[in-house]
């Protein structure tokens, strides 16, 4: 299988030195970019590659990069977004610790088709050791003539900084990380306008994911159709997911999209651990929706075969959860999870996440009422696509498919919760 | 107000910017670094260095969570308690570490060197579970190799 984005991971961060990157083919992508490229035909192989934003909401970056003025007064930008803080999700780590550059690289690309003078790699902080590696990463990179002024003799000019969050998943969505990086509190902005034509400062600003901008190099090398051709015909190229929860080798593993998520479990990820039986995956990180192991059975993984199983491919963070697992605690957690992120905007989010885990709360400690459930359920319609951002969407969805497809381990809490009481009185 | 290489490492940062204030989380962690907590010195002066008004860099610091208003301990051992180090024994981590250093999550041990905390999703899912040690991580933790990190730290 080829490996677009870890094919140094093997080198296990010794490509983080430039000159291990650059021996093995790094910085050639930037080369044949300023030398045999115009923006455009950049801008063109990027939408020929049809490599979509693999942060979760999975927006085609090609069209993406077209929404950018072409003449704007006020500077215009690029933003990595690192603050991976998706819940089951840790593959922007190992692609910025194992090969930093890959994705410098992708960046400056990213800069000069766009005419952006400045970028800026938002990393969360508690990445700290990884900012670290960024940062000297930067340094060679400016040493060696691939940043700062009149880049490889091109005429181009490009500065790179780091920027570390504090904390906050909600600076995960595009504008709420502008508005962190201009030093405020990571409130999501109204959109439209869209940051690609009012970003940071005010300027045009392009915000993509780690492992976005990571796939730029090779493209630019090997062509938007042979990206494409690596996957489906409607979802190109390959994809990294990172594997947790009960199997035997969790882990980050790069496979084509339209992989089997079967596969996946079975193959890369060493199959279920003490021999159990498998019995839901959330495919795309916490915020998706949950499936069976059914429905896991057929479902492969790209954009259009998740979604007909009703999830979504999201930021390819793939939890797994054996026979044993009661799926009443685990959403029970990741409710608590969203109503702590809940940044407090809105009050659909921030009432609605608290409402969701008061009812939790009680059906965990057995002190459930009767109709409960449909509480739930009703909560979760009431924040739905009524809130201001999508992170009230995405503690509504775990709810209201884990209640759909696993009804069982909920109505047992209120079963249970009735003995209790039973059982006390007597 | 700061070391001076830490003053010299603010300047450095403000300059990465159009707009001051953009600095203003790395510069929280600078005073985090020298005063083990955010002050409210801190927040006048930093308010006064980056053109921002005093309740403007309040709102900031109480809005993100890795910052702290109050003195915590020499350690700040937080265990990651989402999905996936849940379902990998979070809680029996959480239990452990209570246990060895004597105090409750949220909570700063007795002597001052310890301070407990459960935090959401730390990005190491497929190394679960995880805590992270002020900056650093140790990945794959048993009860019993908190008990060490922690025996280690004292």
């Amino acid at each position: 299988m080829t490996k677009v984005l870890t094919s140094r991971f093997e080198l296990q961060g010794k490509a983080a030195d430039i000159s291990i990157y650059v021996r093995t083919g790094g910085y050639k992508a930037l080369k044949k970019a300023l030398k045999e490229l115009s923006p455009d035909q950049i801008l063109n192989e990027v939408k020929k590659s049809s490599l979509r934003g693999r942060g979760g909401a999975g927006f085609p970056t090609g069209m993406k990069w077209g929404f950018v003025p072409k003449e704007s007064k006020r500077p215009t930008y690029i933003v990595c977004n690192a603050d991976e803080s998706e819940p089951g999700t840790g593959k922007d780590r190992d692609l910025m610790r194992y090969d930093p550059h890959q994705m410098i690289e992708g960046m400056i690309i990213a800069a000069y088709t766009l005419k952006s003078r400045t970028s800026y790699i938002y990393i969360r902080g508690e990445y700290w050791y990884i900012k670290e590696i960024l940062e000297k990463a930067i340094a060679q990179a400016y040493q060696r003539g691939y940043l700062g002024k009149n880049i490889l003799g091109s005429g181009f000019d490009h500065d790179m900084y780091v920027h570390p969050g504090a904390g906050a998943y909600i600076c995960g969505e595009e504008t709420a990380l502008l508005e962190s990086l201009e030093g405020k509190r990571g409130h999501p902005r109204l959109k439209p306008p869209f940051p690609a034509v009012v970003g940071l400062y005010g300027g045009p600003t392009i915000v993509n994911n780690v492992e976005t901008l990571a796939a730029i190099p090779w493209i630019v090398l090997n062509g938007g159709d042979a990206y494409r051709a690596l996957g489906t015909e409607k979802s190109g190229g390959t994809k990294l997911y990172t594997l947790s929860g009960h199997l035997n080798r969790p882990g980050n593993y790069e496979v084509p999209l339209g992989y089997p998520l079967i596969s996946l479990i079975e193959n890369e990820g060493g199959g279920m651990r003490d021999g159990r039986k498998l019995k839901a995956v959330i495919p795309g990180g916490s915020s998706v929706p949950i499936i069976t192991a059914e429905e896991a059975q057929n479902c492969k993984m790209d954009y259009e075969s998740v979604a007909a199983v009703g999830s979504m491919l999201g930021s390819g963070g793939v939890i797994v959860m054996d026979e044993t697992t009661d799926i009443f605690e685990t959403t029970r957690n990741i409710t608590h999870f969203y109503m702590h992120e809940s940044c407090g905007w809105c009050t659909p989010c921030r009432e609605g996440t608290r409402w969701l885990y008061k009812v939790f709360e009680r059906m965990h400690h057995y002190e459930g009422r009767p109709g409960d459930v449909e509480l739930l359920l009703d909560l979760a319609d009431k924040i739905l696509f009524k809130s201001f951002c999508p992170l009230g969407d995405a503690a509504a969805m775990p709810v209201q498919s884990a209640i759909a497809k696993f009804r069982e381990d909920f109505d047992r809490r209120i079963k249970q919760s009735f003995v209790q009481i039973r059982t006390a009185a007597d | 107000m700061y070391s001076e290489t830490n003053e010299k490492r603010l300047d450095e940062i403000i300059s990465h910017y159009p707009v001051k204030r953009s600095a203003i989380l790395p510069a929280l962690f600078i005073a985090q670094e020298e005063h083990g907590y955010v002050t409210d010195d801190d927040i006048r002066y930093l308010a006064r260095r980056l053109e921002m008004r005093v309740n403007e860099v309040e709102e900031v610091v109480t809005f993100y969570s890795m910052y702290s208003r109050k003195p915590i301990g020499k350690y700040k051992l937080q265990v990651c308690r989402t999905v996936s180090c849940y379902l990998n024994g979070a809680e029996q981590i959480t239990e452990r570490i209570s246990r060895k250093i004597k105090c409750g999550v949220g909570e700063t041990s007795a002597d001052k060197k310890f301070t407990l905390s459960e935090v959401e999703c730390l990005g190491y899912c497929d190394l679960a579970p995880v805590i992270q040690v002020n900056f650093d991580y140790h990945e794959k933790v048993t009860p019993d190799r908190v008990e060490e990190i922690i025996e280690g730290l004292r």
